[in-house]
Order: C-alpha cells, then structure tokens, then sequence
C-alpha cells in the first residue's frame, strides 16, 4: 500500500514539476505546483508528518500559489511566453549538465552517506513509540529547544509584510515628485 | 517496500529539476516556482532524515523552512509588482542592472 502512494505520488510530483518548468502560460505553471506540493504534502502523510501535510496544503497551495496567481492576475503576464528562442546561446545545454550533476551528486551524497547503507536496507515504515501524537511532539520541540527561533519567525513575518506593503504600494503624490526629481 | 533511499532520490530529483528551471526560464515568477520546488525537495529530505533517524528535529526544520519560504515569497512578488510598475512585463535578462 506504502508503495503504490509512493509511486502515485512521485509521478504527480515529479509531472507538476516538469509542468512548472515547460509551461508557457505562467498560469499552467503555478497550477502544476499545486499538483507538486498536493502530492508532496501526501508523501508528509506518508512519512508520518501529519502536521505538516496540512501546513503544507494550508500554507503553500492555499496561501502561496493563490497569492502567486493573484500576482500573474494583477501584472497580466498570463500571456504565452516563446520558449522556442535560447536567450543566451548554449544556456539550456549547460543547464541540463548543470541539473544531471546536481542530480547524481545529491543521490551520491544522500544515499551513500554514513546512516545512507543502514536506512537504505531496513524497511521505512516502523512503530515509533506514539504516546505523543505527531503535533504535541513538534510543540514540545518548537516551543522548548527552538523557543528562540520560533520568535525570530515571528519577527521576520513581520518585517516581510511591512516591507511588502512599502514596496508595492503605489507611491503618493509627494513621493512621485520625489522620484521624478530623482530620476532628473 | 518503500525504503529512505527511494524518497531521497524522488527529492534530488525535484531538486535538480528546480535547478534547471530556475536557469532557464526568464519570467521572474516561474523563477520563483522553482525556488518553491527546490525549497520542497528539501523539506522533503529533510523529513525523510527525521523519520529514519527517528528525530522530530528535521519536522521543527521543515516548519522553519516553510515559514522562512512564506516571507520570501510575499517579499519577492512585492518587488516584482514594484518592477512591474516601472517595467511592464520585464524578464530577468531585462532587469540586470540594479538601475531603474
């Protein structure tokens, strides 16, 4: 059973991503990171990170692919972009060999690091001791251990939503004269 | 079965295919797209490792990662709306000087 979700899942995954990087229509694209992150937050499932699985369908397809769709919406780009021309020549070779060696070396490195043999012969699934559920054991870690990180997160949301609003909101009446003699 | 292995290579694979993304597509938000796709694979290593290891520290890290990716996307479209404003329908080969 484990398997066939696995293998369902990493086809979903995997064709999201490829529709993210071919798609011409920047629409189609944030539409099969939907269906990446939708079969990312099953293999959560899968692995036991119940928390996350629904942080990750919570916060990534609902918050950040609505937010980027609202952004292609709000420029109008969701025009068809020419994939056929080579921006700089050689670019797309280069970046394959790019992508196949980041390939091989991350399977080298993960697969045959030192706990790499041990994991890659037992079998994943196992009874882990579940008197905690999968949520309190996170809040004990995060709000004991990261306590101190947990409010730098806090701070950082913040300073990220101000800095959004400063900079996409539509310079006022003095601030466009300021500009403009700046640009002069 | 399923073991670790199977999930860390589906990872590197969705790593690399971000890589390739990000070097190739010139729209700035597809750009983006696949940072998210990188950031995926390694929330997805990171709880591969944490399960194995049988640790919830790689979970506390992927939560971390998640908020951390929120506050850069929300960081990184504002400045594309903010370029878009000054450059309608500017690429990332338009954009690379720092001047306005």
């Amino acid at each position: 059973m484990e398997t066939a979700v696995f293998i369902v899942c990493a086809v979903i995954v995997l064709a999201g991503a490829l529709g993210v990087v071919l798609a011409r229509n920047p629409v189609h694209a944030a539409l099969s990171l939907v269906g990446t992150l939708f079969g990312m937050a099953v293999l959560f499932l899968n692995l036991e990170a119940h928390f996350l699985a629904a942080v990750q369908i919570i916060v990534y397809a609902g918050a950040i692919v609505v937010l980027f769709l609202f952004v292609i919406m709000l420029l109008g780009v969701d025009r068809l972009e020419d994939l056929s021309v080579e921006p700089i020549t050689g670019q797309r070779v280069l970046a394959a060999l790019v992508g196949l060696g980041t390939f091989v070396l991350a399977v080298l490195f993960l697969v045959t690091s030192d706990i790499g043999p041990a994991i890659s012969s037992g079998p994943l699934m196992r009874d882990i001791s579940d008197q905690y559920s999968n949520l309190r054991q996170i809040a004990d870690v995060l709000f004991t251990d990261y306590v101190y990180a947990f409010e730098a997160t806090a701070a950082l949301l913040t300073i990220s939503v101000v800095g959004a609003v400063v900079m996409s909101r539509r310079m006022g009446r003095s601030d466009e004269a300021q500009e403009s003699a700046g640009d002069d | 079965m399923v073991t670790a292995s199977w999930y860390l290579v589906l990872a590197a694979a969705l790593f690399a295919i971000g890589a390739v993304g990000l070097l190739v597509r010139r729209n700035p938000l597809i750009m983006f797209m696949c940072v998210e796709l990188m950031l995926n694979a390694v929330n997805l290593t990171f709880i591969t490792f944490g399960r194995e290891l049988n640790d919830i520290g790689g979970q506390v890290s992927v939560f971390f990662v998640l908020v951390v990716a929120a506050a850069e996307v929300v960081v990184g479209l504002a400045i594309v709306v903010a370029i878009n404003r000054r450059r309608p329908q500017a690429t990332a080969d338009d954009l690379s000087a720092l001047k306005g």
